[in-house]
């Protein structure tokens, strides 16, 4: 990326404040670990949400205070957090059935990279070390919508946005919409449709830097984040 | 009936070389970690260990995966904090591991102990995970073939037991464990406390004591995290 658009982007938590403006009240929400658990800091004001955690707990709140750890009670990510009122335990197979069994209304998840037909690849970058996959390929063919955060590019600025992944897969034709560092992509019908771009960003130079055709159907709302 | 084990040590020991052995617990949570030092103390060789982890820092299953008493993981996500024990075996060729989605994980046990050989699911279709394995496609979407999973033993963890067996188990620590209870041959628990009959509430039973074959009383069970929060190394 050029150094233009690596000072528009947004940080990692202004794409997690945009990711949570479509929380709708009441929905089941699973975030994966690291970059999507930042999510749940920016739930508006007013919205119900109940997250699931794949270890067995539903309606869990924020982390509690050093030193008030119970380690009977973690998240996904082995990081201790605490309860609200109406949360439930339960085991493993039965976390799993809400997950594959359609019943969470939003995954979010972490990508190495997208495709335009829904493709995600976001647990093996192919180059040996020890494979690790928790529970993202189950995650990816269960909740209604199924939501990717991510930088636009690579570290290398290399599009992380293509016709089609080249790193192992996790699920196919799995991922509804994308939320990137400089634009919100939904993905319909095997291709990427423009939602929303940074204002101060061209569709052009969006374009360069997306590795796969951005369609535009109807209008393309301006990408508005507050400083964070 | 009184399934009351007075050691660790006596619950442990039956677990011979080449065992594959179900070991309850997510990372820490619900680690029966006085169950897996007393098997390290016994000792035995080439086993196949179940778990949704591989181990972290120098004490449970890393400790017994450390001893070289581990020849396969099955599990969904062997990375961790402090990873080291695992991973140097690994890279060095000198242990096994058959990765497996988590939500499959959990399923293919629960199949082992519900009698159920095989079953379909969504989860890694079209991956590399499901190289080999069968595909069908209901109602128009595809799915894969996998089966169950059963052990010659589960060590578990839970909270409140009785002499029956009957289990309850404390917040997220349940995870895996009342799944591998029902799913193995020989089924230990560590209990926090042993109670008399009736006193766990039958509304209350999560694992009734039929998959449950001995219990140990471990009051103030060590918490993995707690223990790698103090360096500390076992044994």
């Amino acid at each position: 990326m050029s150094a233009a658009l690596d000072t528009l982007k947004l940080s990692s938590a202004q794409i997690a404040w945009r990711a949570a403006q479509d929380m709708e009240d009441g929905a089941y929400v699973n975030l994966g670990i690291g970059f999507p658990e930042m999510i749940a800091k920016f739930q508006p004001e007013g919205r119900d949400v109940v997250y699931h955690t794949e270890n067995g707990v539903l309606g869990f709140g924020e982390a509690p205070a050093a030193g008030e750890e119970d380690w009977d009670l973690i998240n996904a990510g082995k990081k201790a957090i605490t309860l609200k009122p109406g949360a439930a335990f339960f085991h493993h197979a039965d976390s799993f059935a809400m997950v594959r069994g359609g019943h969470l209304d939003l995954a979010v998840l972490g990508a190495y990279q997208v495709a335009e037909n829904g493709d995600l690849a976001n647990w093996s970058t192919g180059k040996g070390g020890v494979p690790a996959v928790g529970g993202a390929m189950d995650l990816v063919h269960g909740a209604k919508r199924v939501a990717v955060v991510t930088d636009h590019v690579t570290r290398k600025g290399e599009p992380k946005l293509l016709k089609r992944c080249a790193l192992p897969l996790t699920g196919l034709g799995c991922v509804t919409r994308v939320y990137t560092s400089l634009a919100v992509i939904d993905v319909e019908d095997g291709r990427f449709v423009l939602r929303e771009k940074l204002p101060q960003l061209s569709f052009e130079d969006l374009q360069s830097v997306t590795g796969a055709e951005l369609k535009i159907h109807g209008d393309v709302a301006d990408l508005a984040v507050p400083e964070l | 009936m009184n399934k009351t084990i007075a050691f660790a040590s006596e619950a442990v020991a039956g677990i011979g070389d080449g065992t594959t052995v179900m070991i309850g617990g997510f990372g820490g949570s619900g680690a029966p970690i006085e169950l897996i030092h007393a098997l390290i103390d016994a000792g035995p060789k080439n086993l196949t260990i179940i778990n949704n982890n591989a181990g972290n820092g120098h004490v449970g299953l890393a400790a017994l995966i450390e001893q070289g008493m581990v020849a396969k993981m099955i599990c969904s996500f062997p990375r961790s904090a402090d990873p080291k024990v695992f991973t140097d075996l690994y890279l060095a060729g000198k242990i096994e591991l058959e990765i497996v989605p988590q939500g499959t994980l959990a399923e293919r046990i629960r199949a082992g102990g519900a009698g159920i050989p095989a079953f379909y699911t969504p989860t890694s279709y079209g991956t590399e995970l499901a190289e080999g394995k069968l595909v069908a496609e209901f109602e128009g979407r595809h799915y894969v073939q996998e089966r169950w999973l059963k052990a010659d033993f589960a060590l578990i963890k839970a909270e409140l037991g009785d002499p029956l067996g009957n289990l309850t188990y404390r917040m997220a620590a349940r995870n895996f464990n009342p799944l591998m209870a029902t799913a193995a041959t020989r089924t230990v628990a560590q209990v926090t406390r042993i109670v008399a009959a009736g006193e766990i509430d039958p509304e209350q039973v999560v694992t009734p004591g039929i998959f449950v074959d001995g219990i140990v009383e471990v009051p103030d069970p060590e918490q993995e995290e707690s223990l790698n929060r103090e360096g500390a190394v076992y044994p």
